[in-house]
Protein backbone atom coordinates (compact mmCIF):
# COMPACT_ATOMS: atom_id res chain seq x y z
CA UNK A 1 0.00 0.00 0.00
CA UNK A 2 0.93 3.04 -0.92
CA UNK A 3 0.03 6.73 0.81
CA UNK A 4 1.58 10.30 1.77
CA UNK A 5 2.55 11.10 5.07
CA UNK A 6 0.95 13.55 7.75
CA UNK A 7 4.16 13.51 10.28
CA UNK A 8 3.90 14.69 13.90
CA UNK A 9 7.51 15.11 15.45
CA UNK A 10 6.60 14.76 18.81
CA UNK A 11 5.85 12.07 21.57
CA UNK A 12 2.78 11.14 23.70
CA UNK A 13 0.15 12.50 21.57
CA UNK A 14 -3.30 11.29 23.11
CA UNK A 15 -6.25 10.51 22.71
CA UNK A 16 -7.89 13.58 24.14
CA UNK A 17 -5.69 15.17 21.16
CA UNK A 18 -6.82 12.96 18.56
CA UNK A 19 -10.53 12.78 19.75
CA UNK A 20 -11.43 15.37 21.98
CA UNK A 21 -14.12 14.33 25.09
CA UNK A 22 -16.53 16.49 23.67
CA UNK A 23 -17.21 14.56 21.02
CA UNK A 24 -17.59 11.21 22.75
CA UNK A 25 -21.21 11.37 22.80
CA UNK A 26 -21.02 10.27 19.02
CA UNK A 27 -19.77 7.36 17.95
CA UNK A 28 -20.07 6.82 13.98
CA UNK A 29 -16.82 6.91 12.36
CA UNK A 30 -18.29 9.68 9.56
CA UNK A 31 -19.11 12.10 12.46
CA UNK A 32 -16.27 11.72 14.57
CA UNK A 33 -13.75 11.73 11.50
CA UNK A 34 -14.62 15.75 11.30
CA UNK A 35 -12.90 16.30 14.25
CA UNK A 36 -10.00 14.21 13.81
CA UNK A 37 -6.89 15.40 15.53
CA UNK A 38 -8.72 19.05 15.92
CA UNK A 39 -6.47 19.66 19.21
CA UNK A 40 -3.21 19.41 17.31
CA UNK A 41 -4.03 20.06 14.23
CA UNK A 42 -7.32 21.71 13.21
CA UNK A 43 -6.17 22.02 9.25
CA UNK A 44 -5.66 18.34 9.45
CA UNK A 45 -9.13 17.39 8.04
CA UNK A 46 -9.01 19.42 5.51
CA UNK A 47 -5.46 18.04 4.24
CA UNK A 48 -6.13 14.44 4.82
CA UNK A 49 -6.66 12.31 1.88
CA UNK A 50 -8.11 8.90 1.71
CA UNK A 51 -5.03 6.53 2.34
CA UNK A 52 -2.88 8.41 3.91
CA UNK A 53 -0.78 7.53 6.75
CA UNK A 54 0.11 9.29 9.93
CA UNK A 55 3.54 9.25 11.62
CA UNK A 56 4.37 10.54 15.01
CA UNK A 57 6.83 9.77 17.53
CA UNK A 58 6.25 7.89 20.98
CA UNK A 59 3.81 6.48 22.84
CA UNK A 60 1.50 7.47 20.11
CA UNK A 61 -2.56 7.55 21.34
CA UNK A 62 -1.55 7.74 25.12
CA UNK A 63 -4.47 8.64 27.73
CA UNK A 64 -7.82 7.72 27.30
CA UNK A 65 -9.12 3.81 26.03
CA UNK A 66 -11.69 5.91 23.73
CA UNK A 67 -11.76 3.62 20.59
CA UNK A 68 -12.74 6.61 19.22
CA UNK A 69 -9.33 7.52 18.37
CA UNK A 70 -9.29 4.59 16.25
CA UNK A 71 -12.53 5.54 14.28
CA UNK A 72 -12.17 9.18 13.98
CA UNK A 73 -8.46 8.36 11.97
CA UNK A 74 -9.92 5.94 10.10
CA UNK A 75 -13.08 7.49 9.07
CA UNK A 76 -10.97 10.51 8.10
CA UNK A 77 -9.43 7.97 5.54
CA UNK A 78 -6.17 7.04 7.22
CA UNK A 79 -4.79 4.01 6.23
CA UNK A 80 -2.39 3.01 8.91
CA UNK A 81 -0.30 5.08 11.59
CA UNK A 82 3.53 4.19 12.32
CA UNK A 83 5.23 5.77 15.32
CA UNK A 84 8.59 5.14 17.20
CA UNK A 85 6.31 2.94 19.97
CA UNK A 86 2.75 3.24 21.05
CA UNK A 87 0.42 3.26 23.90
CA UNK A 88 -1.03 -0.50 24.94
CA UNK A 89 -4.55 0.71 24.60
CA UNK A 90 -4.37 2.21 21.76
CA UNK A 91 -2.76 -0.30 20.14
CA UNK A 92 -4.74 -2.88 21.02
CA UNK A 93 -7.76 -0.86 19.90
CA UNK A 94 -6.00 -0.77 16.38
CA UNK A 95 -5.33 -4.54 16.06
CA UNK A 96 -8.75 -5.56 17.02
CA UNK A 97 -10.30 -3.22 14.59
CA UNK A 98 -8.14 -4.35 11.93
CA UNK A 99 -6.29 -1.08 11.70
CA UNK A 100 -2.58 -0.96 10.65
CA UNK A 101 -0.87 0.03 13.68
CA UNK A 102 3.20 -0.30 12.85
CA UNK A 103 5.96 0.27 15.43
CA UNK A 104 8.76 1.68 13.82
CA UNK A 105 11.34 2.71 16.29
CA UNK A 106 12.93 5.87 14.64
CA UNK A 107 10.48 6.86 11.72
CA UNK A 108 9.49 9.96 12.89
CA UNK A 109 12.99 11.22 12.56
CA UNK A 110 13.35 10.01 9.49
CA UNK A 111 10.17 11.25 7.71
CA UNK A 112 8.34 14.47 6.88
CA UNK A 113 4.97 15.59 5.95
CA UNK A 114 4.40 15.12 2.44
CA UNK A 115 6.43 12.10 1.79
CA UNK A 116 5.42 9.31 -0.10
CA UNK A 117 5.43 5.83 1.44
CA UNK A 118 4.76 2.36 0.12
CA UNK A 119 4.58 -0.34 3.19
CA UNK A 120 4.77 -4.04 2.84
CA UNK A 121 3.38 -5.47 5.67
CA UNK A 122 4.55 -9.22 4.90
CA UNK A 123 8.26 -8.29 4.62
CA UNK A 124 7.98 -5.80 7.38
CA UNK A 125 10.04 -2.89 5.11
CA UNK A 126 8.59 0.54 4.96
CA UNK A 127 10.08 2.35 1.46
CA UNK A 128 10.00 6.30 1.62
CA UNK A 129 9.70 7.18 -2.30
CA UNK A 130 10.35 10.84 -1.89
CA UNK A 131 13.65 10.31 0.32
CA UNK A 132 14.43 7.36 -1.40
CA UNK A 133 15.05 5.68 1.89
CA UNK A 134 13.98 2.31 3.37
CA UNK A 135 13.12 1.13 7.29
CA UNK A 136 12.03 -2.20 8.40
CA UNK A 137 9.86 -2.78 10.88
CA UNK A 138 9.13 -5.52 13.26
CA UNK A 139 6.74 -8.04 11.82
CA UNK A 140 3.23 -8.27 13.81
CA UNK A 141 2.63 -11.17 15.78
CA UNK A 142 0.67 -13.93 13.85
CA UNK A 143 -2.13 -14.15 16.14
CA UNK A 144 -2.35 -10.25 15.60
CA UNK A 145 -2.09 -10.95 11.99
CA UNK A 146 -5.08 -13.02 12.03
CA UNK A 147 -7.40 -10.53 13.50
CA UNK A 148 -6.34 -7.80 11.37
CA UNK A 149 -6.71 -10.07 8.53
CA UNK A 150 -10.07 -11.15 9.41
CA UNK A 151 -11.14 -7.30 9.40
CA UNK A 152 -11.34 -7.25 13.43
CA UNK A 153 -11.58 -9.17 16.61
CA UNK A 154 -15.29 -9.40 16.24
CA UNK A 155 -15.25 -10.72 12.87
CA UNK A 156 -12.72 -13.18 14.34
CA UNK A 157 -14.69 -14.26 17.03
CA UNK A 158 -17.79 -14.57 14.84
CA UNK A 159 -16.04 -16.65 11.84
CA UNK A 160 -14.52 -18.72 14.99
CA UNK A 161 -18.21 -19.03 16.28
CA UNK A 162 -19.86 -20.57 12.95
CA UNK B 1 11.40 -19.53 40.21
CA UNK B 2 8.68 -17.78 40.98
CA UNK B 3 5.60 -16.46 39.88
CA UNK B 4 3.95 -12.44 40.41
CA UNK B 5 0.44 -11.90 41.48
CA UNK B 6 -0.34 -10.75 37.83
CA UNK B 7 1.37 -14.03 36.42
CA UNK B 8 -0.56 -16.36 39.02
CA UNK B 9 -4.16 -14.74 38.76
CA UNK B 10 -3.92 -14.78 34.65
CA UNK B 11 -2.14 -18.29 34.74
CA UNK B 12 -5.38 -19.87 36.91
CA UNK B 13 -8.16 -17.53 33.96
CA UNK B 14 -6.59 -19.81 31.39
CA UNK B 15 -6.54 -23.05 32.79
CA UNK B 16 -2.66 -23.04 33.18
CA UNK B 17 -0.27 -24.10 35.65
CA UNK B 18 2.08 -20.76 35.01
CA UNK B 19 2.47 -18.21 32.16
CA UNK B 20 5.13 -16.18 31.62
CA UNK B 21 5.90 -12.76 30.02
CA UNK B 22 5.26 -12.27 26.80
CA UNK B 23 2.59 -15.48 25.99
CA UNK B 24 -0.49 -14.58 24.39
CA UNK B 25 -3.09 -16.25 26.51
CA UNK B 26 -7.20 -15.79 26.18
CA UNK B 27 -7.85 -15.16 29.60
CA UNK B 28 -11.69 -15.82 31.53
CA UNK B 29 -12.75 -12.49 32.36
CA UNK B 30 -14.82 -12.73 35.97
CA UNK B 31 -16.11 -8.89 36.01
CA UNK B 32 -17.03 -6.45 33.12
CA UNK B 33 -17.95 -2.82 33.69
CA UNK B 34 -19.74 -1.05 30.99
CA UNK B 35 -19.95 2.71 31.22
CA UNK B 36 -21.61 5.24 29.11
CA UNK B 37 -19.34 6.43 26.92
CA UNK B 38 -17.66 2.97 25.68
CA UNK B 39 -20.44 0.23 25.88
CA UNK B 40 -23.04 2.08 23.21
CA UNK B 41 -20.71 1.32 20.48
CA UNK B 42 -20.08 -2.59 21.57
CA UNK B 43 -23.98 -3.32 21.90
CA UNK B 44 -24.05 -1.86 18.12
CA UNK B 45 -21.24 -3.54 17.43
CA UNK B 46 -22.14 -6.96 18.72
CA UNK B 47 -25.90 -6.72 17.00
CA UNK B 48 -24.01 -6.09 13.70
CA UNK B 49 -21.41 -8.83 13.66
CA UNK B 50 -24.79 -11.51 15.02
CA UNK B 51 -23.18 -11.75 18.25
CA UNK B 52 -25.66 -10.29 20.03
CA UNK B 53 -26.19 -12.63 23.35
CA UNK B 54 -24.30 -11.75 26.53
CA UNK B 55 -22.36 -14.74 27.19
CA UNK B 56 -22.29 -14.10 31.04
CA UNK B 57 -24.97 -11.64 32.15
CA UNK B 58 -24.58 -12.38 36.23
CA UNK B 59 -20.58 -11.08 35.46
CA UNK B 60 -21.60 -7.57 33.99
CA UNK B 61 -22.01 -4.42 36.10
CA UNK B 62 -23.09 -1.36 34.72
CA UNK B 63 -22.82 2.27 35.73
CA UNK B 64 -23.31 5.07 33.55
CA UNK B 65 -21.16 7.79 35.09
CA UNK B 66 -19.37 10.35 32.51
CA UNK B 67 -22.03 12.41 31.33
CA UNK B 68 -24.60 11.37 34.38
CA UNK B 69 -27.06 12.85 35.06
CA UNK B 70 -27.33 12.94 30.97
CA UNK B 71 -26.09 16.58 29.81
CA UNK B 72 -27.91 16.55 26.72
CA UNK B 73 -29.60 14.53 23.96
CA UNK B 74 -26.96 12.56 22.57
CA UNK B 75 -25.90 11.23 26.37
CA UNK B 76 -29.30 10.38 27.17
CA UNK B 77 -29.93 8.52 23.86
CA UNK B 78 -26.78 6.90 24.87
CA UNK B 79 -27.67 5.49 28.68
CA UNK B 80 -31.81 4.81 26.92
CA UNK B 81 -30.16 2.06 24.94
CA UNK B 82 -27.95 0.83 27.46
CA UNK B 83 -30.83 0.63 29.49
CA UNK B 84 -32.74 -1.50 26.67
CA UNK B 85 -29.75 -3.43 26.05
CA UNK B 86 -29.98 -4.67 29.63
CA UNK B 87 -33.19 -5.14 29.97
CA UNK B 88 -32.75 -7.66 27.12
CA UNK B 89 -30.00 -9.19 28.00
CA UNK B 90 -30.87 -10.01 31.41
CA UNK B 91 -28.43 -7.85 33.34
CA UNK B 92 -29.48 -6.99 36.77
CA UNK B 93 -26.29 -5.18 37.80
CA UNK B 94 -27.11 -1.81 36.89
CA UNK B 95 -26.63 1.29 38.65
CA UNK B 96 -28.91 3.83 37.44
CA UNK B 97 -29.04 7.73 38.71
CA UNK B 98 -29.87 7.89 42.38
CA UNK B 99 -27.51 4.97 42.72
CA UNK B 100 -24.89 6.08 40.70
CA UNK B 101 -21.01 7.36 41.01
CA UNK B 102 -18.14 7.35 38.89
CA UNK B 103 -17.20 3.88 37.73
CA UNK B 104 -13.72 2.92 39.27
CA UNK B 105 -15.06 3.82 42.75
CA UNK B 106 -18.13 2.47 42.50
CA UNK B 107 -17.36 -0.83 41.51
CA UNK B 108 -14.98 -1.49 44.31
CA UNK B 109 -17.29 -0.12 46.86
CA UNK B 110 -19.97 -1.97 46.00
CA UNK B 111 -18.52 -5.03 46.24
CA UNK B 112 -17.95 -6.31 42.79
CA UNK B 113 -14.38 -6.58 43.09
CA UNK B 114 -12.41 -9.38 45.00
CA UNK B 115 -9.05 -10.53 45.05
CA UNK B 116 -7.76 -12.69 42.14
CA UNK B 117 -10.15 -11.64 39.90
CA UNK B 118 -9.67 -11.06 35.99
CA UNK B 119 -11.57 -7.42 35.32
CA UNK B 120 -12.20 -4.94 32.40
CA UNK B 121 -13.90 -2.38 31.53
CA UNK B 122 -13.67 0.11 28.12
CA UNK B 123 -11.91 2.42 30.27
CA UNK B 124 -7.81 3.40 31.06
CA UNK B 125 -8.17 3.69 34.54
CA UNK B 126 -9.32 0.23 35.60
CA UNK B 127 -6.24 -0.23 36.43
CA UNK B 128 -7.53 1.18 39.90
CA UNK B 129 -9.27 -2.28 40.89
CA UNK B 130 -5.50 -3.84 41.14
CA UNK B 131 -5.43 -1.67 44.29
CA UNK B 132 -7.49 -5.12 46.00
CA UNK B 133 -5.07 -7.99 44.29
CA UNK B 134 -7.59 -8.37 41.32
CA UNK B 135 -5.91 -8.36 37.38
CA UNK B 136 -7.53 -5.23 36.33
CA UNK B 137 -7.09 -3.52 33.11
CA UNK B 138 -8.11 -0.74 30.19
CA UNK B 139 -9.47 -1.91 27.40
CA UNK B 140 -11.32 -0.35 24.14
CA UNK B 141 -15.25 -1.22 22.88
CA UNK B 142 -14.20 -4.01 20.73
CA UNK B 143 -12.58 -5.71 23.61
CA UNK B 144 -15.17 -5.00 25.66
CA UNK B 145 -17.67 -6.37 22.82
CA UNK B 146 -15.29 -9.55 23.09
CA UNK B 147 -15.45 -9.97 26.10
CA UNK B 148 -19.39 -9.74 26.44
CA UNK B 149 -19.84 -11.89 23.55
CA UNK B 150 -17.44 -14.40 24.96
CA UNK B 151 -16.60 -14.32 28.47
CA UNK B 152 -12.97 -14.09 27.61
CA UNK B 153 -10.60 -12.02 26.55
CA UNK B 154 -6.84 -12.44 24.62
CA UNK B 155 -3.80 -10.84 26.80
CA UNK B 156 0.10 -10.61 26.36
CA UNK B 157 1.06 -11.76 29.61
CA UNK B 158 2.64 -8.22 30.81
CA UNK B 159 6.38 -7.72 32.55
CA UNK B 160 6.36 -6.51 36.14
CA UNK B 161 8.00 -3.58 37.48
CA UNK B 162 8.29 -3.89 41.25
CA UNK B 163 8.23 -0.42 43.74
CA UNK B 164 9.61 -1.02 46.75
CA UNK B 165 7.85 2.09 48.91
CA UNK B 166 9.13 2.33 51.99
CA UNK B 167 9.46 5.32 54.06
CA UNK B 168 6.68 7.62 56.33
CA UNK B 169 4.63 10.29 54.67
CA UNK B 170 5.07 13.42 56.06
CA UNK B 171 1.99 15.63 57.82
CA UNK B 172 -0.02 16.56 54.23
CA UNK B 173 1.53 14.40 52.24
CA UNK B 174 -0.77 11.52 50.70
CA UNK B 175 -0.68 8.80 48.23
CA UNK B 176 -1.53 10.91 45.08
CA UNK B 177 1.98 12.47 45.78
CA UNK B 178 3.43 9.86 45.51
CA UNK B 179 2.36 8.45 42.38
CA UNK B 180 3.12 11.81 41.04
CA UNK B 181 6.82 11.39 42.02
CA UNK B 182 6.80 7.81 40.24
CA UNK B 183 5.72 9.13 37.18
CA UNK B 184 7.81 12.36 37.75
CA UNK B 185 10.64 9.80 38.03
CA UNK B 186 9.67 7.07 35.21
CA UNK B 187 7.89 9.09 32.78
CA UNK B 188 4.27 8.60 31.10
CA UNK B 189 5.59 5.73 28.80
CA UNK B 190 7.84 4.42 32.09
CA UNK B 191 5.62 1.12 32.29
CA UNK B 192 4.58 0.83 28.92
CA UNK B 193 2.89 -2.57 28.49
CA UNK B 194 3.86 -3.38 32.13
CA UNK B 195 2.31 -4.03 35.10
CA UNK B 196 3.55 -1.80 37.84
CA UNK B 197 2.89 -3.96 41.12
CA UNK B 198 3.62 -1.70 44.55
CA UNK B 199 4.25 -3.01 47.29
CA UNK B 200 6.62 -1.91 51.29
CA UNK B 201 5.80 -0.44 54.70
CA UNK B 202 4.52 2.50 52.67
CA UNK B 203 1.57 0.59 50.98
CA UNK B 204 1.08 -1.44 54.29
CA UNK B 205 0.77 1.81 56.38
CA UNK B 206 -2.05 2.86 53.33
CA UNK B 207 -5.81 2.56 53.62
CA UNK B 208 -7.08 0.29 50.87
CA UNK B 209 -8.27 4.28 49.67
CA UNK B 210 -5.24 5.40 49.53
CA UNK B 211 -4.23 2.54 47.54
CA UNK B 212 -6.65 2.61 45.30
CA UNK B 213 -5.30 6.73 44.15
CA UNK B 214 -2.01 5.29 43.68
CA UNK B 215 -3.46 2.43 41.11
CA UNK B 216 -5.60 4.64 39.59
CA UNK B 217 -2.66 6.39 38.01
CA UNK B 218 -0.24 3.22 36.84
CA UNK B 219 -1.66 3.83 33.35
CA UNK B 220 -0.91 7.33 33.27
CA UNK B 221 2.97 5.96 33.52
CA UNK B 222 1.57 3.42 30.11
CA UNK B 223 0.88 0.56 32.83
CA UNK B 224 -1.13 -2.09 31.44
CA UNK B 225 -2.50 -2.76 35.01
CA UNK B 226 -0.68 -2.11 38.91
CA UNK B 227 -1.32 -4.27 41.49
CA UNK B 228 -0.77 -4.78 44.95
CA UNK B 229 -0.92 -7.92 46.91
CA UNK B 230 -4.05 -8.23 49.07
CA UNK B 231 -3.73 -8.02 52.86
CA UNK B 232 -5.74 -8.08 56.01
CA UNK B 233 -6.95 -4.34 54.99
CA UNK B 234 -8.31 -5.95 52.06
CA UNK B 235 -9.49 -8.90 53.32
CA UNK B 236 -11.61 -6.91 55.87
CA UNK B 237 -12.79 -4.37 53.12
CA UNK B 238 -13.97 -6.88 50.77
CA UNK B 239 -16.13 -8.39 53.54
CA UNK B 240 -17.32 -5.96 54.46
CA UNK B 241 -19.17 -5.66 50.88
CA UNK B 242 -19.79 -8.81 49.78
CA UNK B 243 -20.33 -12.88 50.32
CA UNK B 244 -18.74 -13.70 47.45
CA UNK B 245 -16.02 -16.20 47.50
CA UNK B 246 -12.52 -15.33 46.15
CA UNK B 247 -8.96 -17.06 45.95
CA UNK B 248 -6.13 -14.83 47.25
CA UNK B 249 -2.87 -14.91 45.11
CA UNK B 250 0.51 -13.42 46.19
CA UNK B 251 3.73 -12.97 44.51
CA UNK B 252 6.32 -15.17 45.26
CA UNK B 253 9.37 -13.82 47.01
CA UNK B 254 11.50 -15.31 44.09
CA UNK B 255 9.21 -13.70 41.12
CA UNK B 256 10.71 -12.71 38.18
CA UNK B 257 10.77 -8.64 37.68
CA UNK B 258 11.97 -6.55 34.75
CA UNK B 259 12.83 -4.09 37.06
CA UNK B 260 12.78 -3.23 40.92
CA UNK B 261 12.38 0.44 41.66
CA UNK B 262 13.36 1.59 45.28
CA UNK B 263 11.22 4.75 46.37
CA UNK B 264 11.75 6.51 50.15
CA UNK B 265 8.98 8.56 50.67
CA UNK B 266 9.84 10.37 53.76
CA UNK B 267 10.85 13.46 52.41
CA UNK B 268 8.85 13.67 50.02
CA UNK B 269 6.51 17.03 49.65
CA UNK B 270 3.20 17.66 47.75
CA UNK B 271 3.92 16.67 44.04
CA UNK B 272 1.47 19.29 41.54
CA UNK B 273 2.05 17.76 38.03
CA UNK B 274 1.70 21.36 35.61
CA UNK B 275 0.35 21.00 32.39
CA UNK B 276 0.74 19.04 29.82
CA UNK B 277 1.74 15.83 31.18
CA UNK B 278 1.09 13.77 34.15
CA UNK B 279 4.85 13.51 34.70
CA UNK B 280 5.68 17.17 35.06
CA UNK B 281 5.66 17.30 38.53
CA UNK B 282 7.54 19.35 40.77
CA UNK B 283 7.49 19.83 44.38
CA UNK B 284 4.80 22.29 45.17
CA UNK B 285 7.01 24.35 47.81
CA UNK B 286 9.17 25.50 44.47
CA UNK B 287 5.64 27.09 42.79
CA UNK B 288 5.76 30.77 43.62
CA UNK B 289 2.55 32.90 42.03
CA UNK B 290 0.28 30.28 39.91
CA UNK B 291 -3.22 31.83 40.09
CA UNK B 292 -6.04 29.50 39.58
CA UNK B 293 -9.62 30.01 38.33
CA UNK B 294 -11.05 26.66 39.60
CA UNK B 295 -10.44 23.97 42.01
CA UNK B 296 -11.89 20.60 41.59
CA UNK B 297 -12.13 17.95 43.81
CA UNK B 298 -13.49 14.33 42.69
CA UNK B 299 -13.00 11.80 40.25
CA UNK B 300 -12.12 8.05 40.47
CA UNK B 301 -8.82 9.18 41.68
CA UNK B 302 -9.58 11.80 44.64
CA UNK B 303 -13.36 11.18 45.47
CA UNK B 304 -13.56 9.22 47.77
CA UNK B 305 -14.60 9.65 51.50
CA UNK B 306 -11.43 10.17 52.61
CA UNK B 307 -10.34 12.58 50.28
CA UNK B 308 -13.25 14.78 50.93
CA UNK B 309 -12.64 14.33 54.81
CA UNK B 310 -8.97 15.82 54.06
CA UNK B 311 -10.18 18.79 51.78
CA UNK B 312 -12.77 19.23 54.68
CA UNK B 313 -9.99 19.72 57.39
CA UNK B 314 -8.30 22.00 55.48
CA UNK B 315 -11.27 24.42 54.21
CA UNK B 316 -13.73 24.50 57.57
CA UNK B 317 -14.13 28.02 58.77
CA UNK B 318 -11.99 29.01 55.15
CA UNK B 319 -13.62 30.45 52.15
CA UNK B 320 -12.39 29.87 49.06
CA UNK B 321 -11.00 33.21 47.18
CA UNK B 322 -13.02 35.72 45.32
CA UNK B 323 -10.98 34.61 42.69
CA UNK B 324 -11.62 31.38 42.43
CA UNK B 325 -14.38 28.89 41.75
CA UNK B 326 -14.47 25.17 43.62
CA UNK B 327 -16.23 22.54 42.63
CA UNK B 328 -16.54 18.84 44.88
CA UNK B 329 -17.82 16.23 43.21
CA UNK B 330 -18.24 13.40 45.60
CA UNK B 331 -17.46 10.10 43.51
CA UNK B 332 -20.20 8.20 44.22
CA UNK B 333 -23.89 8.26 45.76
CA UNK B 334 -22.70 6.40 48.63
CA UNK B 335 -19.85 9.18 49.36
CA UNK B 336 -22.34 11.67 48.95
CA UNK B 337 -24.31 10.32 51.43
CA UNK B 338 -21.95 9.78 54.26
CA UNK B 339 -20.11 13.04 53.59
CA UNK B 340 -23.25 14.55 54.31
CA UNK B 341 -23.75 12.78 57.50
CA UNK B 342 -20.20 14.30 58.32
CA UNK B 343 -21.36 17.88 57.51
CA UNK B 344 -18.59 18.01 54.93
CA UNK B 345 -20.80 19.20 52.43
CA UNK B 346 -21.53 22.14 54.82
CA UNK B 347 -18.42 23.10 55.07
CA UNK B 348 -17.96 22.80 51.27
CA UNK B 349 -20.60 24.88 50.76
CA UNK B 350 -19.93 27.69 53.56
CA UNK B 351 -16.38 27.96 51.88
CA UNK B 352 -17.95 28.70 48.90
CA UNK B 353 -17.32 25.85 47.23
CA UNK B 354 -20.45 23.92 44.79
CA UNK B 355 -21.38 20.72 45.23
CA UNK B 356 -22.91 18.66 42.38
CA UNK B 357 -23.91 15.13 42.03
CA UNK B 358 -21.87 12.17 41.47
CA UNK B 359 -20.07 12.41 37.70
CA UNK B 360 -17.19 12.47 36.14
CA UNK B 361 -18.20 15.34 34.77
CA UNK B 362 -15.29 18.20 34.04
CA UNK B 363 -12.80 15.53 35.03
CA UNK B 364 -12.69 15.17 31.43
CA UNK B 365 -14.06 18.07 30.34
CA UNK B 366 -17.24 16.29 29.84
CA UNK B 367 -20.26 18.78 31.94
CA UNK B 368 -20.42 20.46 35.08
CA UNK B 369 -17.25 22.51 35.38
CA UNK B 370 -15.82 23.11 31.66
CA UNK B 371 -12.46 25.63 31.63
CA UNK B 372 -13.02 28.48 29.23
CA UNK B 373 -9.47 29.31 27.07
CA UNK B 374 -6.88 31.08 29.46
CA UNK B 375 -8.08 29.21 32.54
CA UNK B 376 -6.22 27.40 35.15
CA UNK B 377 -7.44 24.33 37.04
CA UNK B 378 -6.14 22.84 39.91
CA UNK B 379 -7.88 19.41 40.31
CA UNK B 380 -7.42 16.18 42.24
CA UNK B 381 -8.38 14.09 38.65
CA UNK B 382 -5.40 11.95 37.34
CA UNK B 383 -4.75 13.55 33.94
CA UNK B 384 -3.52 16.95 32.34
CA UNK B 385 -3.09 16.76 28.82
CA UNK B 386 -4.34 19.80 26.55
CA UNK B 387 -7.98 20.23 26.75
CA UNK B 388 -8.85 17.75 29.33
CA UNK B 389 -11.29 19.95 31.26
CA UNK B 390 -12.35 22.11 28.73
CA UNK B 391 -10.49 24.56 25.99
CA UNK B 392 -7.34 23.53 24.51
CA UNK B 393 -6.24 26.75 25.73
CA UNK B 394 -6.73 26.32 29.37
CA UNK B 395 -4.32 24.16 31.82
CA UNK B 396 -4.65 21.87 34.17
CA UNK B 397 -2.17 21.09 37.60
CA UNK B 398 -3.00 18.07 39.37
CA UNK B 399 -2.74 17.71 42.52
CA UNK B 400 -3.89 15.88 46.24
CA UNK B 401 -7.08 17.13 47.67
CA UNK B 402 -5.02 18.66 50.29
CA UNK B 403 -3.25 20.72 47.79
CA UNK B 404 -6.65 21.54 45.82
CA UNK B 405 -8.32 22.63 48.95
CA UNK B 406 -5.40 24.63 49.98
CA UNK B 407 -5.30 26.44 46.57
CA UNK B 408 -8.80 26.98 46.73
CA UNK B 409 -8.47 29.30 49.64
CA UNK B 410 -5.27 31.08 48.58
CA UNK B 411 -6.34 31.44 44.63
CA UNK B 412 -2.62 30.12 43.55
CA UNK B 413 -1.50 26.49 44.12
CA UNK B 414 -0.80 26.51 47.60
CA UNK B 415 0.96 24.24 50.11
CA UNK B 416 -1.48 22.19 52.16
CA UNK B 417 0.85 21.44 55.05
CA UNK B 418 0.78 24.65 56.94
CA UNK B 419 -3.02 24.51 56.84
CA UNK B 420 -2.34 20.94 58.74
CA UNK B 421 -0.17 22.11 61.22
CA UNK B 422 -1.77 25.11 62.37
CA UNK B 423 -4.39 22.80 64.36
CA UNK B 424 -3.57 21.13 67.59
S1 LIG C 1 -13.49 10.38 36.87
FE1 LIG C 1 -12.27 11.05 35.12
S2 LIG C 1 -10.62 9.59 34.95
FE2 LIG C 1 -12.16 8.69 36.29
S3 LIG C 1 -13.43 7.42 34.95
FE3 LIG C 1 -14.38 9.43 35.06
S4 LIG C 1 -13.55 10.58 33.32
FE4 LIG C 1 -12.24 8.81 33.64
Amino acid sequence: MTGKVHCYKRDHINTDEIIPARYLNMDKETDLARYAMEDIDPEFIKKVKEGDFIIAGEDFGCGSSREHAVWALRGAGIRAVIADTFARIFYRNCINNGFLAIECKGISEKTDSGDELEIDVEKGVITNRTKDDQYSFQAIPDFARDIINAGGLLNYIAGKAN
Amino acid sequence: MGSTITEKILAAHCGRKAVKPGELINAEIDVIMCHDVTTTPAIDMLAEKGLSKVAHPERVVIMPDHFVPNKDIKSAEMVAKIRRWAKEQGIEQFYDLGRHGVCHALLPEQGHVRPGETIICGDSHTSTHGALGAFSTGVGSTDLAAALATGELWFKVPETILFRLSGKLGKGVYSKDVILEIIRQIGVDGALYKTMEFTGELIDELSVEARMTICNMAIEAGGKSGIINPDQKTIDYIKARTDTSFEIYKSDPDAEYCQVIDINVANLEPIVALPHLPSNGKPVSQLNDIPIDQAYLGSCTNGRIEDLRVAAEILQGKSVASSTRMIVIPATTDIWKQANKERLLDIFMEAGATVSSPTCGACLGGHMGILAAGERCISSTNRNFVGRMGSPKSEVYLGSPATVAASAIEGKIADPRKYLQEKP
